[in-house]
This record gives C-alpha cells, sequence and structure tokens, in this order.
C-alpha cells in the first residue's frame, strides 16, 4: 500500500488570513504540489496547482451518534483526487471561516475509504490578533476553531501593541493550552511548521504538555525556531511571567495525570462510556497511559465521539511511567473527569 | 492463500498497460474503450488516445453507442466510437459529480445542488436539489430522472413542471438504478448498505450486512437478480415478485478480499467479478461453475468491468492501469 497523502485543514474566522497563507502555501517554491479544496473560487491566484470548489456539505452518520457528522462532498473530492495520485503530494481543505472544523476532521475518520488512502494531519487555525478577543465573544465558530486546532497562527500582530497581543494570547491559551501558537505578519512561516505535522499520528503523540510553557521562553530570545510539544531541543524555563492567566466561561481544558499504572480493563469501558455521553461536548482529547504489565505506552486521542488508539513505543528506562489525558472541549466537568480517570488506577 | 477457480481463461485475455487509474472499461460498437482517471480516452487499437477534458475525467457513462465523460473542467462531453466528440454542456470549471443516459440521445448531469437534463436535442432543463448528487439514472420507460442525495431520491419528469416525487430514507445515498422492469430504485448507501423502494407503493427494501460502501452495481440481462459489490464475494439480490424483502441474498465468488466491481454478462446469468486484489473471475450463476480471468496481475484493485453487446468479450481495467481484454471461446 502507498504512503496515505497527508491532509491540512485550514481554518479561521472570516478575515484573519486563511487565504493570505494559502498563497503563500501555493507560490513559495518547494517542490510540492497541493491539490487545494476551497470554498469560494477565485480567490486563489494560483494556475499550476490543482483547486477543487467544495460544497460544504454536512450529514450526520446514521450511526445513532448525534455529533458524528462528515463532510459529503469532501469524501468524494478526496475519492476523485486519489484517481490521480502522482499528480499532488498533499491536500489542504480551507474551510469557510464559519465552519466548525469537527465534520472535517471526523471525514478522515469515519469514512473507509478516504481513511484508507489519506490521513489527517493537523487542524490549522489562522486568527486575527486584533479582533479575535472579540470574535472569542460573539462568535461560537471562532471558539471552536481555536479549540480545535494543532496549529494557531496568531496573525496581523503588528496591528496590536505588545499588551493588547498578550492579552489575546492568552485568551488563546485558556481554551487551548495545548496547540503550537505562531505569532505572524501576513501570514509569514516556514511551511514546515504548517504542513506535515502529524498531529493525529499515533506515532508522534510524544508528550502532551500545554505548549505555552515551552514557547513563552521564545519571546524573550532571537530564536529562529519556535518550539511546540515534541521539540527536542534543550529548553530553559526561566521565565513564564509574561502569560496571564486567562480561563474561559464556556470551553476549557482538563488534563489528568496519575503516577503509575492505568488498569485497561477500567479505563477502556470508562473512555468508551465518556465519549458516549459527553461526545457532543468534548472537541478533541489525547492520552499517553502505562498499563499494567505492557511495556508499551498506550496513546489515543479523539474527535467528539470518535477514538483512535494503539500501543505505542515502548516505556524508555529513565521515562516515568505516567498516565496522563487531556481533554479540551466545552462545559468540561473537571471533577468528574479527574475522579474517573484516577477509578481507572492499577 | 485461497485455491484458484478450477478452469481458466487466463490464456484467452491479452494484457494491456495504461499506467493511470482506469475509471471505465467497456466498448463502443466492436472497439473496445477504456477512460483513464487522468483525462485519456482510449478507442480501439488504431486511433490515439484523447483528451477531451483536459487533466482529468470524473464520472462516465455508456450504453455502448456513445460515452458521455463529465470532467473537472466542468465540461459533459459526448464520444462516439469514431473518436468525434461534442461538448454537451459546460459548468464553468465546478466539477461534475454524476452523468447518465437516457433514451433518444439524452443525457443527465449533476454538479453541486442541481441537476440537469438535456435532450438528443437539445432541450435544457435544470432541476435544484435539496443536497449534492453523485447517482443518477434514468428510468427504463418515459424521460424519468431519478436523483440520490442525502435523505433519500428524488424521481424527477424533466417535462413537466411538477415537482419531484421524493422516496425517502434518512441518511446519504451514493449510486442508483432502477430495476429494468421499472418496479423498484435501489440506492447504495455511506453506512455499507443499499436501499430500495418499490415505485408503486414506495414501499422500503433494505439490504445491509456489507463490510464496505457498495459502489457498482449491475442487473442480470432478465432483470431478476442485482449483483453488487462492498463485500468479499459479491452479493446478488433477487428480485423476482416482491424483491429482497425477507429472502437471503446469493453470495458469488467468495474470496479473501472485497469485490470492487460486478458486470452481469449481456444474454445469460454469469457475472464477471472484480476484486481489490486485481482478480477478476466468471461465475455462472445456474450451478455456481467458476472461471478465472485474472489472478491478481499487479495486484492493484479492479476498478472497471465491462462486456460488449453479445457478451463475446470482457475488459477490465484498475487503480494502477493494467488491464486487460477476455475474448471467449465462441
Amino acid at each position: 500500500m502507498a504512503d496515505k497523502i497527508p491532509v491540512t485543514v485550514l481554518t479561521g474566522y472570516l478575515g484573519a488570513g486563511k487565504t493570505t497563507l494559502l498563497n503563500r502555501i501555493l507560490s513559495e517554491q518547494h517542490g510540492k504540489k497541493y491539490a487545494v479544496i476551497v470554498n469560494e473560487f477565485g480567490e486563489i491566484g494560483i494556475d499550476n496547482d490543482l483547486v477543487v470548489g467544495a460544497d460544504e456539505e454536512v450529514f450526520e452518520m446514521n450511526n445513532g451518534c448525534i455529533c458524528c457528522t462528515v463532510r459529503g462532498d469532501l469524501i468524494r473530492i478526496i475519492e476523485n483526487l486519489m484517481k490521480r495520485r502522482g499528480k499532488f503530494d498533499a491536500i489542504i481543505v480551507e474551510t469557510t471561516g464559519l465552519a466548525d472544523p469537527a465534520p472535517v476532521a471526523q471525514t478522515f475518520f469515519v469514512d473507509q475509504d478516504v481513511q484508507e488512502k489519506s490521513r489527517l494531519d493537523a487542524v490549522v487555525t489562522v486568527a486575527d490578533a486584533k479582533w479575535l478577543s472579540q470574535r472569542l465573544k460573539d462568535a461560537p465558530e471562532a471558539k471552536n476553531q481555536i479549540a480545535f486546532a494543532d496549529v494557531i497562527l496568531l496573525n496581523k500582530t503588528d496591528l496590536v501593541s505588545p499588551a493588547e497581543l498578550a492579552a489575546v494570547e492568552a485568551r488563546i491559551r485558556g481554551i487551548n493550552p495545548y496547540a503550537t501558537l505562531h505569532k505572524t505578519q501576513k501570514c509569514a512561516i516556514e511551511l514546515d511548521k504548517v504542513l506535515n505535522r502529524g498531529a493525529f499520528d499515533l506515532d508522534r503523540i510524544l508528550e502532551i504538555e500545554p505548549a505555552f510553557l515551552e514557547q513563552d521562553d521564545h519571546d524573550h530570545h532571537h530564536h529562529d525556531h519556535e518550539c511546540g510539544p515534541g521539540c527536542t531541543h534543550e529548553h530553559h524555563h526561566h521565565h513564564h511571567g509574561g502569560l496571564k492567566h486567562f480561563h474561559d466561561e464556556e470551553i476549557q481544558s482538563v488534563a489528568v495525570s496519575h503516577e503509575g499504572d492505568i488498569d485497561p480493563e477500567k479505563f477502556m469501558p470508562w473512555i468508551n462510556d465518556l465519549v458516549q455521553a459527553e461526545g457532543p461536548n468534548i472537541l478533541r482529547s489525547k492520552g499517553i497511559l502505562a498499563f499494567v504489565k505492557e511495556p508499551k505506552r498506550f496513546v489515543f486521542q479523539g474527535v467528539h465521539m470518535i477514538l483512535d488508539g494503539d500501543l505505542q513505543r515502548d516505556w524508555k528506562k529513565e521515562e516515568k511511567r505516567v498516565s496522563r489525558i487531556v481533554f479540551i472541549g466545552r462545559n468540561l466537568k473537571p471533577d468528574a473527569l479527574r475522579e474517573g480517570f484516577l477509578a481507572c488506577a492499577a | 492463500m485461497n485455491a484458484a477457480p478450477a478452469q481458466t481463461l487466463t490464456d484467452r485475455v491479452t494484457s494491456l498497460a495504461f499506467d493511470e487509474h482506469v475509471l471505465h472499461a467497456g466498448f463502443l460498437g466492436e472497439e473496445a474503450v477504456f477512460v483513464m482517471a487522468e483525462g485519456a480516452i482510449q478507442i480501439g487499437r488504431e486511433m490515439p488516445a484523447f483528451r477531451p477534458h483536459g487533466d482529468s475525467i470524473l464520472v462516465v457513462a455508456s450504453d455502448g453507442k456513445r460515452i458521455v465523460t463529465g470532467g473537472d473542467d466542468g465540461k459533459i462531453v459526448e464520444t462516439r466510437v469514431d473518436g468525434s466528440t461534442t461538448v454537451l454542456g459546460d459548468e464553468k470549471g465546478r466539477w461534475i459529480d454524476a452523468v447518465a443516459l437516457g433514451p433518444d440521445g439524452a443525457v443527465a448531469w449533476s454538479t453541486g445542488r442541481k441537476a440537469v437534463t438535456r435532450e438528443g436535442k437539445g432541450k435544457m432543463r435544470e432541476l435544484a436539489l435539496p443536497s449534492t448528487s453523485q447517482g443518477l439514472a434514468f428510468a427504463p420507460k418515459g424521460f424519468r430522472l431519478a436523483i440520490a442525495h442525502i435523505d433519500g431520491a428524488s424521481l424527477w419528469f424533466p417535462n413537466t413542471d411538477a415537482a419531484p416525487e421524493v422516496y425517502g430514507w434518512k441518511g446519504p445515498h451514493l449510486d442508483i438504478t432502477f430495476s429494468p422492469d421499472n418496479r423498484f430504485l435501489v440506492t447504495s448507501m455511506q453506512e455499507n448498505q443499499l436501499h430500495g423502494w418499490k415505485l408503486a407503493d414506495k414501499g422500503h427494501m433494505r439490504m445491509s450486512g456489507y463490510p464496505g460502501k457498495t459502489r457498482s452495481f449491475s442487473w442480470s440481462h432478465d432483470g431478476l437478480w442485482l449483483a453488487t459489490s462492498g463485500a468479499q464475494a459479491a452479493i446478488v439480490w433477487p428480485f423476482a415478485k416482491d424483491g429482497p424483502t425477507g429472502k437471503a441474498p446469493r453470495e458469488c465468488g467468495v474470496r479473501p478480499a472485497k469485490v470492487t466491481k460486478v458486470a452481469f454478462h449481456p444474454k445469460s446469468l454469469v457475472l464477471a467479478i472484480g476484486y481489490e486484489d486485481g482478480w477478476v473471475i466468471l461465475v455462472r450463476f445456474t450451478d455456481g461453475a467458476e472461471l478465472l480471468v485474472r489472478a491478481g496481475g499487479d495486484g492493484t484493485p479492479i476498478t472497471a468491468l465491462g462486456w460488449d453487446g453479445p457478451g463475446k468479450r470482457l475488459v477490465f481495467g484498475s487503480e494502477s492501469g493494467s488491464s486487460g481484454l477476455l475474448a471467449l471461446p465462441v
């Protein structure tokens, strides 16, 4: 079986700069060809790539789960694109500013044919530094897009003061502390920070620490490199002072860790029941678990009710067997999540 | 591994290589025709391949006299056996999602949330749809188009102003077909099942149990059987009398690989079956006898199968372009 084609989902509220990023991706000299699935023709000025207009058609799967929605048009387009595989290296799906990223993401886990040929790489959200704070108050879609993101481009930083920038960053972190965040002007960014991230790849879930602990550091140095989870270079956590804590009333993240092993016989039914019951509220989930008598790490990630998990690499000798799970969602019940998870301890 | 069928026709197969995904394999008159996803149409062996849409063909329909293709250029093109072409429609760069052939040179296509019919003389009608559609079929009698969409199918008489009649069933419907006797309408669905309606009373029929989506179906020449892909055998539903409700389907050509294409012989109860691992076999329906046509080739899924009019030759194509022509012993 040939390699699966990576698919990057590009979201962002109206006017945040999605098209700017898309044009940048398509016009830079990188020797790669992209198939781009857009919602509005004509905004993209590049001829040599494959640009497809989509209908953003969301439907519910008839599998009894109300949040299990997929993009029907996307299934058809990807099936068709896969019949001319030699013509491009990767796919980018641009969603409208008002779109919920979940149906797009779920399409890659629910449809068997799509899953066989392609893999979701990451959800990249472009946010407008000047207007995001306002949008987070009045547009639930904007908040969803931040909560769902693996990579966030906080764009148009030149239009705000340093204090305003810190405030908007704190708001983002209040919703989603795990995404890799890059501050940009005119979406200027090296493309390898946006593309081919492997955010849904179980083998690349190395750690799930809040990303800002590492990143904050870099605001004070002149690094050419911003780090996210999984970055292996040497860090010096001297100052974490810059970021105000901000708590979003609606969407937040809950992380629970247990210094020791988890009983899979307890955990599996618990997590399955949890996503069945709370799936509509849980936007994203991730976990790295030490199962009893299991030398390998069990990793999982999920989107609403859909979970994908597997045994990954061995726990290293110097590595503590710590089991950790993270949820990002709406109106989560932190105490219940904590108690539920800790009750799965071996 | 599984045993090959005892009898083989492999020495009667001429191999052909196209190096591209084969979207359609069939015949125009006497000539074998292959249509590639990357845009080329090959008619017979003498004529050079040509590209009526440029880079890509998305959908194909053929009745043995003409081939109609829809491309990512938004055009709908009719091709005849001499290689001559006519542009029947132009949707200005929008992908064409489905095409179907009707009586007297009629054609239908869908793009976005609309369906269009074009009669042989050029008269066009357009219908707004509740969702996009990737399944269109003309009824065997009269000028009537069935359109599969989310939550059911619409049956439309393009020459009347009446609203289309809706046959409802929740969920996304993909491909659609009428039984040749015009009594049943069948769709394949996103959820690995088929749905059927009796046209007379809109009675429902559910045909489920597939491990994968059904993306190929074929009616037997007598109209009594519907063969389908999507399982590790061709699943063939009985449509005599009241249809398949309460009856078990026949399973033909059971193998450890999923069936990707089915094509009934045009004159006898023989079914050609293509598999995801590149195998092609013929199954004689009356006694279950199997004949090997191709033992896998390069192992890529069979994507196209087609008989000629008299049923003497069968062509097949695959995802990688490795293809072939079987000439049956006369």
